[in-house]
């Protein structure tokens, strides 16, 4: 059955007025088809993916348009009528599947009161429907699985479990709202495998709401880019993305870090911030941030036109983009670096230990308490200008590792030494210079900021301290405004406070920070995970363009493996708190690597659809550090596993001449046949 | 489950014996001569000499202590400073089975009323019903027992008729004998009970509310009515079902103001008069029930807590 939404309008009530947040929406989306919705934060894209189920929060209404269930309109329906059409006829997976479930209810509770209700099951009924569901998302021991509550599973298997269930009344169609975002990517390739074949096999339509364009690429057929509550692109996936027409989505797609990038390029990057829909002008809605926009475009907002019959867009100038007339990639401008000096080590951490003991007094005087091996030998230099990437998922430590090194969690055993002087484990024995040297940059800067404190208080309180430990005076105000220039925003943001500031703002105040106490080397905890991915570029960009020029080394700490490679010169993979493999950038991507590397590298999703994506899988769950597995850590997961030698010994670091190294029972040469032959097959 | 009941139980042992000897050391620093005080200025020092010897006030402190301790636990509470020179035990537990009675009552009236309140106002949540429910609660929690106290007098008991306005207890007393005597009482101490009840209620289910599971229910399809008995209420009660148990502590050994307004015979009038009369047996018995009552209801609330809460049973 076709599932259509025809000029959807939807409205929000702010104070006393209406404001727009999805205008004149349409949607086609068919049955056995995967249909991408694309957008960035605040691009209405779960607004609108809820609004087809009807569902809105008390101080939104749809304002126009209809929405089409087969025959059957959905905008003028009772709530008691939508009850028979909400998880009958149209199912929602959510982006967050712990929360998404009922925390004090049975995974068998929650799955069969939907088909008690829809079904009319009998109990035993249902709970044999949901053991069959089960098997079909892959979970062999669903009578176990059936009796566990939400927490005692893990993510992946969470979300498995409203996969199952969402598809268990067989709905016309299925809202998949980013359902592999809070997950880590190994399990999110198990998760789109599974949404992938099961959804060619029911007769399903389904809208994939997701701001990942790899995943939109990989797994999409048809894909529509949102942007400001409005449709700016709807295309075939491999049409938009090797011929997108819309200047949004092509600088969408061109900030997208890709790792076989020349490592001084630029991303494209989409200045200024999403349009507050507070006043929708007549403009075109891209207006403000467009390199293509010319005088119409701020006079007229463009209509949805044909490009051809399977592709549509909204832009003036489309024709001109589409046959290349209009220049979209900016200038490369950035200064040539000086190559990273590979002799002179800004950081050097030698068997760096980090143990946290687990449980209260109790549990330790009874000898209960769980050691969790949080970080364990790890071993790590970082050069003089160059970028080291820590890679990991949750779980390995990585950010132990980070907290370790700035000292918020001191290591228990290891060394540290920076510029080469050996510093203390611990905060409250290093030096006032120490601490300046070695900054630390956080995922969250909403959490790194005073509230309170203005832009310029922040920043020059870390001056004041630099000035006091050089012994001299400066002009504060005047080197808030060069530090606030450097990272790109005007001198009058040194008197706003964080709450005024966007999120790609903030992380600009929160760099300009670090920078301003002149440190060797900042450490930067997963710097862009909270933003989008036109605001990451900008982030990206400002820290190599920092790099350059001030000499400055960084530490970057992400689960991102294709910005860490876009990033960083040297790369360490970190699994179960053990770096597992460390090498070159190009070393650790190519061949050989460590079967854990490879895995990751495979299944990351590729934002291009005509690359297929690796196929090596890694099933099971990440173990808990509380119960590190013996010899090799990976072994209850890995592809290549050899046998008990894996089980019984701790593998060998093995090191290639240019210091490329891997901890494995395989020795380099094994690993390269065996990953050269693989890739041979796979063609 | 069974390991941590055991666990708290170890512990409250452990704090049971804390505070008797702080309630011990404490009755050791009342100022005045016990056996004077009671006997009265003119006691012969014989007379005084007897007294101490018969309550053991002339053995060193820790040995006081010891036996004291010894006796209480074998059930041996001992004899009353005051007239009579009564049994404490008897007395204190006849006291402890009307407190009971008194905050069965009171949780009885409290519970569904407030529970009922508090949802209502949290579904309704900005209207002027959740307004009349708020303002009406609040105003009960911040006037103090006294007054509510007595205006529940003039009306019911001296206007109305309906209930006594003291609370005399006699054996034998028929079923609405039974109300009149605890509907004041009981009232009054709901009053301050629905107000946090309501309050807590109303928080914790408007928090519920906006969690991301109740939208799931929702869009399954399940009836509101559903959605809020099955999904909602079970995580929104669990705060409050553990400041019910606490509360039934202050419901035994707290109720002082609203025992004495009303003459009733329950264990805090009981705990005041002993101080007064510096009756130590009494004194030492009574708190170590009240003690006893707040330990065990701090107990059942986590009890129940970890009972109702399947991420702390199955960590
Ligand atoms: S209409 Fe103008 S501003 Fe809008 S996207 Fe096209 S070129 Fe840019
Ligand atoms: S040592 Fe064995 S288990 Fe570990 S990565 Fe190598 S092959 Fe796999």
């Amino acid at each position: 059955m076709v599932v259509e939404a025809r000029h959807l309008s939807i409205d929000y009530r702010i104070g006393r007025e209406w404001v727009s947040a999805i205008l004149d929406v349409t949607l086609k989306l068919e049955p056995r088809r995967i249909h991408g919705l694309v957008g960035e934060s605040g691009s209405g894209k779960t607004t609108l993916a809820l609004a087809l189920m009807r569902y809105l929060p008390p101080n939104a209404r749809i304002s126009g348009g209809s929405i089409w269930l087969g025959d059957q309109e959905l905008t003028h329906l009772s709530e008691a009528d939508m009850q028979r059409v909400w998880g009958r006829r149209i199912a929602l997976v959510p982006q967050n599947p712990l929360e998404a479930l009922n925390p004090t209810m049975t995974i068998a509770a929650q799955m069969t009161e939907l088909t008690r209700l829809h079904l009319g099951l009998s109990a035993e009924q249902a709970r044999q429907q949901a053991l069959d569901d089960l098997k079909r998302v892959n979970i062999a021991d669903g009578e176990q699985v059936l009796r566990r509550y939400p927490h005692q599973l893990s993510g992946g298997m969470q979300q498995r479990v409203m996969i199952a269930a969402a598809l268990s009344t067989q709905p016309d169609l299925l809202i998949l709202d980013e359902p592999t975002t809070a997950l880590d990517v190994t399990t999110q390739a198990v998760i789109l495998d599974l949404i992938r074949e099961r959804v060619r096999s029911e007769n399903t339509a389904v809208l994939f709401v997701s701001h990942n364009l790899g995943v939109i690429a990989q797994l999409c057929d048809t894909v529509t880019v949102l942007y400001g509550g409005e449709v700016m692109e709807t295309a075939p996936v491999e049409r938009l993305f090797a011929r997108p027409v819309h200047p949004y989505t092509v600088g969408l797609l061109q900030s997208i870090p890709k790792p076989d990038a020349e490592s001084e390029a630029r991303l494209m990057t989409i200045e200024g911030v999403a349009p507050s829909l507070a006043h929708r002008t007549s403009a075109c809605v891209f207006a403000d941030r467009c390199r293509a926009a010319v005088e119409r475009c701020h006079a007229e907002k463009p209509p949805l036109e044909a490009v051809d019959d399977v592709h549509q867009a909204r832009c003036w100038r489309w024709p001109e983009v589409q046959s290349g007339q209009v220049a979209l990639t900016p200038p490369i401008a950035t200064a040539p670096a000086d190559p990273p000096q590979r002799d002179t080590p800004v950081l050097q951490v030698r068997q760096l230990q980090k143990h946290f003991v687990e449980g209260g007094l109790f549990d330790r005087l009874t000898g209960r308490a769980s050691r969790v091996r949080a970080v364990e030998d790890v071993s790590l230099h970082v050069n003089q200008r160059s970028t080291v990437g820590v890679v990991g998922e949750s779980g390995s430590g990585k950010t132990t590792l980070a907290r370790a090194i700035v000292a918020l969690d001191p290591a228990d055993q290891g060394e540290i030494a920076l510029l080469g002087q050996p510093i203390s484990l611990t905060l409250r024995q290093r030096s006032a210079e120490t601490l300046g040297r070695l900054r630390l940059v956080f995922q969250n800067p909403n959490e790194a900021l005073n509230p309170h404190h203005t832009v310029g208080q922040a920043i020059g309180r870390t001056l004041q301290l630099l000035d006091k430990r050089r012994g001299r005076q400066t002009d504060i105000r005047k080197r808030v405004a060069e530090m606030l220039q450097a990272v790109g925003l005007a001198p009058e943001y040194a008197d706003r406070y964080p709450s005024q500031l966007s999120g790609g703002e903030k992380q600009r105040v929160a760099i300009a920070r670090a920078f301003a106490a002149d440190p060797d080397l900042i450490i930067a905890d997963e710097p862009t995970s909270a933003l989008d991915v036109s605001v990451q570029a900008v982030i990206v960009n400002l820290l190599k363009d920092l790099r350059n020029q001030t000499g400055v080394s960084y530490l970057v700490i992400s689960h991102d493996l294709e910005l860490v490679v876009y990033m960083a010169d040297w790369i360490a993979v970190m699994y179960l708190g053990e770096i597992v493999e460390q090498g070159t950038a190009a070393d650790v991507y190519g061949i050989p690597s460590h079967p854990y590397t490879e895995a990751l590298i495979s299944a990351v999703p590729v934002p291009d659809p005509t690359v297929k994506g690796g196929v090596i899988r890694l099933h099971g769950d990440v173990p808990s550090p509380r119960s590190k597995p013996s010899g090799c850590p990976f072994h209850t997961r890995c592809p290549r596993f050899i046998g008990s030698i894996c089980v019984e010994q701790v593998p060998p670091v093995r090191v290639s001449a240019n210091g490329h190294q891997i901890r494995c029972h395989y020795t380099l040469d094994e690993l390269a046949a065996l990953q050269t032959a693989d890739r041979k097959d796979a063609l | 489950m069974i390991a941590f009941i055991v666990r708290r139980l170890l512990l409250l042992i452990v704090t049971l014996l804390v505070t008797s000897a702080l309630i011990f050391s404490l009755t050791q620093l009342l100022p005045g001569d016990v056996a004077r005080l009671i006997l009265g200025r003119e006691a012969t020092p014989e007379r005084v000499a007897a007294f101490n010897r018969q309550y053991g006030l002339d053995l060193p402190p820790l040995e006081q202590y010891t036996r004291w301790l010894g006796n209480f636990i074998r059930g041996d509470w001992g004899r009353s400073f005051a007239a009579g020179n009564a049994a404490v035990r008897p007395i204190v537990l006849e006291r402890l089975n009307n407190s009971l009675l008194l905050a069965g009552v009171t949780l009885a009236i409290s519970v569904p009323v407030a529970i009922f309140l508090g949802v209502i106002a949290a579904l309704r949540a900005g209207t002027w019903l959740d307004g009349l429910i708020s303002v009406a609660t609040l105003s009960v929690v911040g006037l103090p027992e006294f007054v509510t106290g007595l205006v529940l007098i003039n009306v019911f008991a001296l206007g109305l008729g309906w209930f006594e306005a003291t609370a005399l207890i006699r054996p034998g007393y028929t079923l609405g004998q039974w109300v009149r005597v605890l509907g004041l009482p009981a009232l009054t101490a709901s009053f301050v009970l629905i107000g946090y009840i309501t309050r807590l209620t109303r928080a914790g289910t408007l928090e519920e509310l906006n969690k991301p599971y109740v939208r799931t229910a929702i869009l399954k399809g399940l009836p509101r009515r559903i959605v809020i008995v099955r999904h909602v209420l079970r995580n929104a009660l669990l705060p409050t079902i553990t400041v019910i148990a606490i509360s039934i502590g202050w419901l035994i050994g707290g109720m002082v103001v609203i025992e004495s307004i009303y003459n009733y015979p329950g264990v805090g009038g009981e705990l005041v008069r002993a101080v007064e009369q510096k009756n130590l047996p009494m004194l030492q018995a009574i708190t170590m029930i009240v003690v006893l009552a707040f330990a065990l209801a701090n107990l059942t609330a986590d009890v129940l807590y970890t009972l109702l809460n399947p991420r702390i049973r199955f960590r």
